[in-house]
């Protein structure tokens, strides 16, 4: 907090010595330390201008969120007839053995995610050519993964993977002999949607680690082989500090993405087997669509939401604090 | 400590189409400071860093001593280069980036130590040594990155690429000194690229001007500024510039339009008449109060007063000519006044080179 106080109050002298200066004259002077009197303009109807964020803030988030916070507090039998049961949805959801099981799971799931993809992103961006003609044939061979749609994303592996057709487990069962088969074995079908995940979405990573690459100053790298560092030093010392700020979006837009996991699994495996691959916006999604349960899934909502925004911040927090 | 030897180098970046610097052929001796100098984009990074390994020349050798290190790696060279701008492990203490080359070497503890000490006491640093270099200001940041250069006490020469532009300009002073004591103190060699005559003439004891790739005049700062071989050396160095007068040369004799101002002498052969350029620096331009023959007639433009000395501009044919003068002298714009150069230092130029001397006319008589 202190740099952020540190930052505004800087701006803020300066906005004042601003038009002392441009004065002209050094009045100051004369006055000793007064400060010249503000003579900018106000008015409240600048207001107005604000008019158009606050409306397109309300119908995108505000009634939205607002109408699933009113099913949370009632018991809705029908349309016309629903009781207020105060916080009564939201106790039996933080008990529910099956959530409980289901956020576990998922919050598993997000950090498997991260330990794989931050690395490996990192890896292939520093892999990547710096120059030359092989730059944009990487760029778009890396990014490829990105452009396909969630549910194609899903279609495509539930086909590779498969034990009889699919070229991955075919491949996995009869090539290397292990016995592979996401459709009945749990593990494997975990292994199939953390692949297909790393598959999905490292290349974001890569791709914002590249960008944060290439603002690299050339004379770092021409400082550093004049020191004789070698390439772990100058990955240690001059890349990864300098990627600091892209990790940070990176571990962030990673984890939400994650946490908030519904299509692909929900097309490779639909949760299963068993309750295996049934991460808590499956199971939300079960509660509020299949079994039209507004009041719990509206509770259930809302704790998955807070719960995501309450790690982001602890995140975003910590690591623009550390190091510094 | 040895001789870097430039045998016929020469790059070009667009694969031999134009040089970025044109094959030269040269040698920088052990233990001298060097200043290359000259205006942006005439090659001094460029040979900078063919020097240091950090480009191959397109064309000639490099050695160092008797070692041809012109496909050595930048590493293997033992060479210090400092940048234009700080370059710094931003995460490491301002001690660890003094002690990094060293430590990457595999210097003992100790020695490291000393080093280090030593050179952020000729720096100024010792009281920001345990400081994170990211929250140094930027010419703090630029001398920490000079440490970095000089840290190391067995360099085969130490470069440093326009070091001082960033740091502020009553440090710079300072730091400059400082550079010099320590090239007294190491004997290392240093080479110094810039674009600032004062930073090179003071600094250097032999200063290379370069213009579009060439080396156009190298020597000593003394004999630059009073025996320029080249127009670019004369307008580059000095402040203000050397004059330059068009003139013609008729059977020995220099003429500015139909006034004989000298004789030609120091040509090589004997110089073909025909027009030449008369270069001489404002120092070495007198006024007379009387019409005293050789003395060219010239209309006072402007006075500038300069502090230590007036500078009276003039102008002869539409061309503009400058002398400085003392601060007690009276010229007034308008007045017509006999404008005569020093004998031995007014030059002739002949396609920008020079090609003679004018020498005091004998038996001086008006045509």
């Amino acid at each position: 907090m202190s740099d952020h106080t540190e930052r505004s109050e800087g701006r803020e002298h300066h906005a004042k010595g601003g038009p002392r200066v441009s004065d002209g004259h050094p009045a100051t002077g004369e006055h000793g330390s007064d400060r010249p009197a503000d003579t900018r303009p106000k008015d409240n109807r600048a207001w107005i201008l604000v008019l158009p964020v606050v409306a397109s803030v309300a119908f995108t988030a505000v009634i939205p969120l607002m109408t699933v916070v009113n099913f949370s507090v009632q018991d809705v039998f029908s349309p016309t007839d629903r009781i207020f049961v105060g916080l009564e949805w939201y106790r039996s959801v933080v008990r529910d053995a099956e959530v409980r099981a289901a956020f576990l799971r998922t919050l598993m799931f997000s950090v498997q995610v991260l330990l794989v993809e931050i690395p490996l992103g990192v890896a292939i961006a520093v892999a990547m050519p710096r120059r030359g003609r092989a730059v944009s044939s990487a760029l778009v061979v890396v990014a490829l993964p990105l452009l396909i749609p969630w549910n194609v994303v899903g279609t495509i592996w539930q086909i590779f993977a498969r034990a009889d057709i699919g070229l991955g487990g075919w491949t996995v069962n009869h090539v290397l002999g292990v016995d592979f088969n996401y459709t009945l074995d749990a593990h494997d079908a975990w292994t199939t949607v953390l692949l297909m995940d790393v598959w999905h979405w490292t290349p974001l990573v890569a791709l914002l680690a590249y960008a944060g690459l290439r603002s690299i100053p050339e004379p770092y790298y021409q400082a550093a082989q004049i020191d004789s560092a070698s390439s772990w030093t100058v990955f240690r010392h001059i890349q990864l500090p300098r990627l600091r700020g892209v990790l940070t979006i990176a571990i962030l837009l990673r984890f939400m993405d994650s946490f908030m996991i519904y299509t692909e699994p929900f097309v490779v495996t639909g949760g299963g087997p068993g309750n295996a691959t049934s991460f808590l916006s499956i199971l939300l999604s079960k509660v509020a669509v299949g079994q039209f349960d507004l009041g719990p899934a509206g509770a259930f909502s809302l704790l998955y939401f807070l719960f995501v925004q309450v790690v982001c911040f602890v995140f975003f927090v910590v690591l623009t604090r550390t190091g510094r | 400590m040895v001789d870097i030897h430039l045998d016929g180098v020469g790059h070009s970046y667009d694969g031999g189409r134009t040089w970025a610097l044109r094959p030269m052929t040269r040698t920088l001796h052990a233990a001298r400071a060097y200043a290359l100098l000259g205006p942006s984009g005439c090659g001094k990074t460029t040979l900078l860093n063919i020097i240091s390994g950090l480009l191959t020349p397109t064309v000639g050798r490099i050695w160092f001593g008797d070692r041809e290190v012109t496909r050595v790696p930048t590493a293997a060279r033992n060479i210090a280069q400092v940048f234009q701008f700080p370059v710094l492990y931003e995460g490491m203490s301002v001690y660890d980036n003094l002690a990094f080359p060293l430590r990457n070497r595999g210097w003992p503890k100790a020695e490291i130590d000393r080093r280090v000490r030593a050179v952020s006491h000729l720096l100024g640093l010792d009281s920001h040594l345990h400081r994170r270099s990211r929250r140094l200001d930027p010419g703090r940041q630029q001398i920490v990155s000079l440490g970095r250069g000089l840290v190391r006490s067995d360099v085969a020469a130490v470069l440093l690429d326009e070091p001082l532009t960033v740091v502020d300009p009553a440090l710079r002073w300072t730091l400059r000194s400082t550079l010099k004591e320590i090239h007294r103190d190491t004997g290392h060699t240093l080479v110094y690229v810039t674009h600032d005559q004062t930073e090179a003439l003071t600094f250097a004891d032999e200063v290379m001007v370069l213009q579009d790739g060439d080396v156009v005049q190298s020597g000593e700062p003394t004999e630059l500024f009073l025996s320029p071989a080249h127009e670019f050396v004369g307008h580059f160095i000095g402040s203000p510039g050397m004059n330059m007068i068009p003139a013609d040369l008729v059977d020995g004799v220099v003429r500015v339009g139909d006034t004989p101002v000298g004789r030609a002498a120091d040509t090589d052969g004997a110089l073909p008449s025909g027009p030449v350029r008369i270069g001489v620096r404002p120092e070495f331009v007198r006024i007379s109060a009387v019409p005293t023959a050789p003395g060219l007639p010239a209309r006072v433009t402007a006075v500038d007063r300069m502090g230590a000395y007036h500078l009276v501009h003039a102008e002869i044919d539409g061309r503009r000519l400058s002398a400085k003068v003392d601060t007690g002298s009276r010229y007034a714009p308008g007045a017509l006044e006999y404008f005569h150069f020093v004998p031995d230092r007014a030059f002739l130029f002949r396609d920008a080179i020079r090609c003679g001397t004018i020498a005091a006319q004998d038996g001086a008589e008006r045509a």
